[in-house]
């Protein structure tokens, strides 16, 4: 039997990525790089295009380039070459783009990307050029015209084009994922897509499976965050497979994703067909990069994620749920391998992290390093815990009052008196409250409910303000009620 | 003698020996243009008082006009075009603060081509120079303003940009010295880009001791531009020395062919004896590719004009025009008005050329080519200075022609600028000096080319041939 006619289709993805390094100036300039200034107030002759200004390239830029060339095992092309990019826009002040066009600075290059069930895919990247940010347009509805901002003009960009090795939607925002994540460990951007210092465009085409060749590929761009990408591709996807269904060809085109409908739309088709009539930029002299340069890039680059990943795994034995949130954080995995030097309890180390102590900074809305809690203290709340001096939900507590205060485990225990109550006599006195004022549940625990044990508990805990030892708590109600020993259940 | 008239080493000297200040040379030249400037239009127009100099750093306080194509901060530049009416820059071009330093004095801007697109200095929206030597001719060009400011004794010095000859065949036609230095000899931070790969300031002067000093002062490396090249400077006024014994001098074959005019060649020869008598060893070299130096530049330098015209769109500075009614969109509208208002017939006919080379399908055929072929000229000449010092040629083959001449015929035009362009696609320097006037008086120009930082080689020689010769204390009859 035929497979249903959708089903016969393969989606192909390709995607390019443009991000903002965020080097201290400009590209080309000595302007301030950067964001949510005044407009216009971080200009100057170079990067408003004026008469007679000349660019002159930021190393900077350029080495953070070449980081990130060699964090996606590219090629580098030793030759540093420029062309222009020559289209109107407003936003482009001097009506050309200063690119790479046939020297892009890296090329065959590839990023591992796992899903979720730990396979990974090696998908390529064809390549990755520097080039320069655009100004913004800002439209006033009100008086119908349009401003510029050229404050973005200039930002240091890097295009990072994907081999069109994606086969779903939900791969290529893996793989988007996978990209940021390598991205943020090379500081060179702060990759924040609902800022714009990441951007995505995607290129989208389907062909029936098992064919090599591609189908006709359309274009999408606006689509402004990680969530919006995949939304964007999962309806391109249906809508070319609907087409093709339907016995119609795709158009080659470039659509809009609108967000607010949850669509995408063509772009007018007037806007793109442009001839960037690309040639190599007269203003900025070629030039051979030196191996001792590369070289010494090459030790700034860092452990990447996926290689953290497979060491974490491997040498603590975490689980794969707490190692993607170990990893996925540079600063998470120093603290986590900080505290692993000092405690060899690794899992429950990965556990709290992961857990109570992630809670807490996104409570907060800050980064690790913005929290006040060092290893050697998150080690200690870790061993008051083993030692039985707190209970789980007080050392939650403990560990609140440790990021406000600042001050060490044993303090807070201390002032907040958090210390677990394990002095039978006093338990067994919550105990006899507790039993004394649930009489129900106590003669439904004696007909053998034993599940109402938990409720008790609760209880308990609640009088003992969250300091009672619940273990013993449990053994004190069920050596009461029903006879059975205290220290066997403890 | 008036202080106007004199060159900037005697001015000095007179300043030197408070037989002179610089007040008064500067008011000499003022008054030059008062009374001359109605008819000449050398200028199109006088800087503010308070940017013309500041007598405390006047250390070499010498008049100068300034090419409206280099930026002067608060002063319009213009480029003379009507598309960049009203554009003041906010910076200083690296030379004009060199220049500023040194304590020059900045009379005015001085009347171009429009961007330098022309031979003549007809392309102007200010309307053209005349000719000092003969009213009814051109001065050539594109930096025709400057060389007729210096020739008519309304500057003492003066900066011009040669993309192609137009520093050279304008000095030439005017019987003044013009230089145009290595390329990245001098910082091209603040002129307006013409063809970013061909352009260069260089010095127009009376005399070759004038154009030394002068190149002296705006040469050298400039962070700011990418193309200037790290290399020492030289005190280019100890290459002054009456001394060609010895040197090898080749004169390319190609150069002597047909177009050439009787007159023009015969000062060419005879300032070749002149050199000979002084010791230096002429022989025939050959630069095989100079057939295709015309066709050359024009791809390259219009392909870069038009990419570099691309700015001038009406969106931040200079002119806006919108049509009345709404034809296409109202920012496309805005585009094609400006620009079709804004541009002169030559520059738009240079975007059109240089955009139809660089477009997809056409780009192999004639933008890469002429790139190869550019290689193939400087490897002409890599070849003669491996065994010559320099290269002497006519700077144009024709001396000043009418005006109105050539404005409607352009290859005709294109083909006054045969001699000087090889210069520019090779990045070699070649200077300019005046070897004589034809039948009908008009100035005759000796071009000597060098290899890549061999501007003390053109110094010398030129400095021995003028020497010995009275060519460049002649006026002309104003």
């Amino acid at each position: 039997m035929m497979p249903a006619m959708e089903q016969r289709y393969e989606t192909v993805i390709g995607l390019e990525v443009h991000l903002q390094f965020s080097t201290q100036t400009k590209i080309f300039c000595g302007c301030a790089n950067v964001f949510g200034q005044q407009a216009n107030s971080q200009t100057c002759p170079v990067c408003l295009g004026l008469p007679g200004a000349l660019p002159v390239l930021n190393q900077k830029a350029l080495e953070y380039a070449i980081k990130v060339a060699l964090a996606l095992d590219c090629r580098i092309n030793t030759l540093v070459k420029f062309d222009r990019k020559n289209y109107y826009y407003p936003d482009l002040p001097k009506g050309y783009q200063i690119s790479q066009y046939d020297k892009p600075i890296a090329q065959d290059g590839h990023l591992l990307v796992a899903d979720e069930n730990g396979t990974t895919k090696r998908i390529g990247i064809k390549r990755a050029h520097l080039e320069e940010d655009a100004g913004k347009l800002i439209h006033d509805d009100q008086t119908n015209s349009s401003f510029v901002d050229y404050n973005r003009t200039g930002t240091p960009l890097m295009e990072i084009v994907s081999e069109p090795d994606l086969r779903s939607a939900k791969e290529a925002y893996d793989y988007l994922q996978a990209l940021k994540l390598t991205l943020q460990y090379l500081h060179v951007s702060d990759c924040d897509m609902e800022k714009g210092s990441l951007r995505c465009d995607a290129n989208v085409s389907l062909r029936i499976k098992g064919t090599s060749s591609f189908g006709t590929k359309v274009e999408i761009k606006n689509m402004n965050s990680f969530k919006a990408v995949r939304a964007a591709l999962e309806f391109e996807e249906r809508r070319q497979q609907e087409i093709l269904v339907s016995g119609a060809r795709v158009v080659q085109e470039t659509r809009l994703w609108n967000d607010a409908k949850a669509l995408t739309l063509p772009m007018r088709s007037k806007e793109e067909a442009h001839d960037y009539r690309y040639f190599p930029e007269p203003d900025l002299v070629p030039f051979v990069l030196e191996e001792s340069m590369i070289a010494s890039i090459r030790c700034s680059v860092p452990e990447l994620p996926r290689a953290k990943y497979e060491r974490l795994r491997q040498t603590y034995g975490l689980s794969e749920y707490d190692t993607n949130i170990i990893a996925a954080d540079q600063d998470i995995a120093d603290f986590f391998e900080a505290c692993a030097k000092l405690y060899g309890d690794t899992k429950k180390i990965a556990n709290w992290l992961s857990g109570p102590l992630l809670q807490e900074m996104n409570a907060r809305k800050v980064g690790l390093k913005d929290m006040r809690v060092t290893p050697q203290d998150f080690i200690v709340l870790l061993q008051k815990m083993a030692e039985n001096v707190l209970s789980n939900l007080a050392a939650k507590e403990t560990l609140k009052y440790m990021l406000d205060t600042g001050k060490g485990a044993v303090l807070v225990i201390e002032e907040r008196g958090l210390a677990q109550l394990s002095d039978s006599a006093a338990l067994i006195k919550i105990v006899e409250d507790v039993i004394c004022q649930n009489e129900s549940v106590v003669q439904s625990i004696r007909a053998g409910k034993e599940s109402a044990v938990g409720f008790l508990v609760g209880q308990a805990m609640r009088q003992s303000q969250g300091k009672a030892n619940p273990k013993m708590i449990g053994a004190i109600i069920r050596n009461k009620l029903l006879g059975s020993s205290i220290t066997e259940a403890y | 003698m008036k202080l106007n008239e004199a060159t900037a080493h005697e001015i000095l000297e007179l300043i030197r020996q408070e037989k002179a200040t610089p007040q008064q040379a500067f008011d000499a030249v003022l008054d030059q243009v008062q009374a001359k400037d109605d008819h000449i239009r050398a200028y199109v127009r006088l800087f503010l008082n308070e940017n013309r100099w500041d007598p405390a750093t006047a250390r070499v306080p010498i008049p100068i006009g300034i090419k409206d194509n280099i930026c002067i901060k608060g002063e319009p530049t213009t480029c003379c075009s009507r598309i960049l009416g009203g554009f003041k820059p906010p910076y200083d071009a690296t030379v004009i603060e060199k220049l500023k330093k040194t304590g020059a004095m900045l009379v005015g801007s001085t009347n171009m081509d429009e961007f330098a697109f022309g031979s003549s200095t007809e392309n102007s929206c200010y309307g053209p120079t005349r000719n000092p030597w003969d009213p009814g001719r051109v001065p050539g060009g594109s930096s025709g303003g400057s060389a007729a400011a210096v020739a008519s004794d309304q500057a003492i010095w003066a900066l011009g940009s040669d993309t192609g000859g137009s520093i050279r065949q304008p000095a030439a036609f005017c019987g003044v010295v013009g230089l145009k230095p290595t390329y990245g000899r001098v910082s091209r931070y603040g002129l307006v880009a013409f063809a970013s790969s061909l352009d260069q300031i260089g010095p127009i002067a009376k005399d070759v001791q004038d154009a030394a000093m002068l190149l002296g002062i705006i040469a050298g490396y400039d962070e700011r531009d990418s193309t200037s090249a790290d290399v020492l400077v030289p005190d280019y006024t100890k290459a002054l020395i009456k001394d060609v014994k010895g040197l090898k001098i080749g004169i390319p074959k190609e150069y002597f062919v047909a177009g050439i005019d009787p007159d023009v060649k015969e000062a060419i020869m005879a300032a070749i004896e002149v050199l000979r008598g002084k010791g230096a060893i002429f022989e025939d070299v050959s630069l095989p590719h100079t057939e295709y130096a015309i066709a050359t530049y024009y791809i390259v330098a219009t392909a870069e004009a038009s990419s570099n015209l691309a700015r001038y769109d009406g969106v931040q500075y200079g002119l806006r025009r919108q049509p009345p009614q709404v034809r296409k969109t109202p920012l496309i509208d805005m585009y094609e008005e400006t620009r079709d208002l804004g541009f002169g017939n030559e520059a738009k006919r240079r975007i059109m050329l240089g955009t139809y080379s660089l477009s997809s399908g056409y780009y192999d055929d004639y933008y890469l080519k002429g790139l190869k072929v550019r290689t193939l000229i400087k490897q002409d000449f890599d070849r003669v200075f491996e065994k010559f010092d320099a290269i002497i040629t006519p700077t144009a083959p024709t001396t000043a022609f009418k005006m109105g001449e050539k404005i409607a015929d352009p290859l005709s035009m294109y083909l006054s600028d045969v001699y000087t362009i090889s210069a520019n696609l090779s990045g070699i320097p070649a200077i300019s000096i005046p070897c004589g006037f034809s039948k009908e008086h008009l100035p005759i120009g000796l071009q000597i080319l060098a290899k890549p930082f061999g501007e003390q080689m053109l110094f010398r020689i030129a400095y021995t041939y003028e020497q010995s010769t009275p060519w460049h204390k002649k006026r002309p009859p104003l």
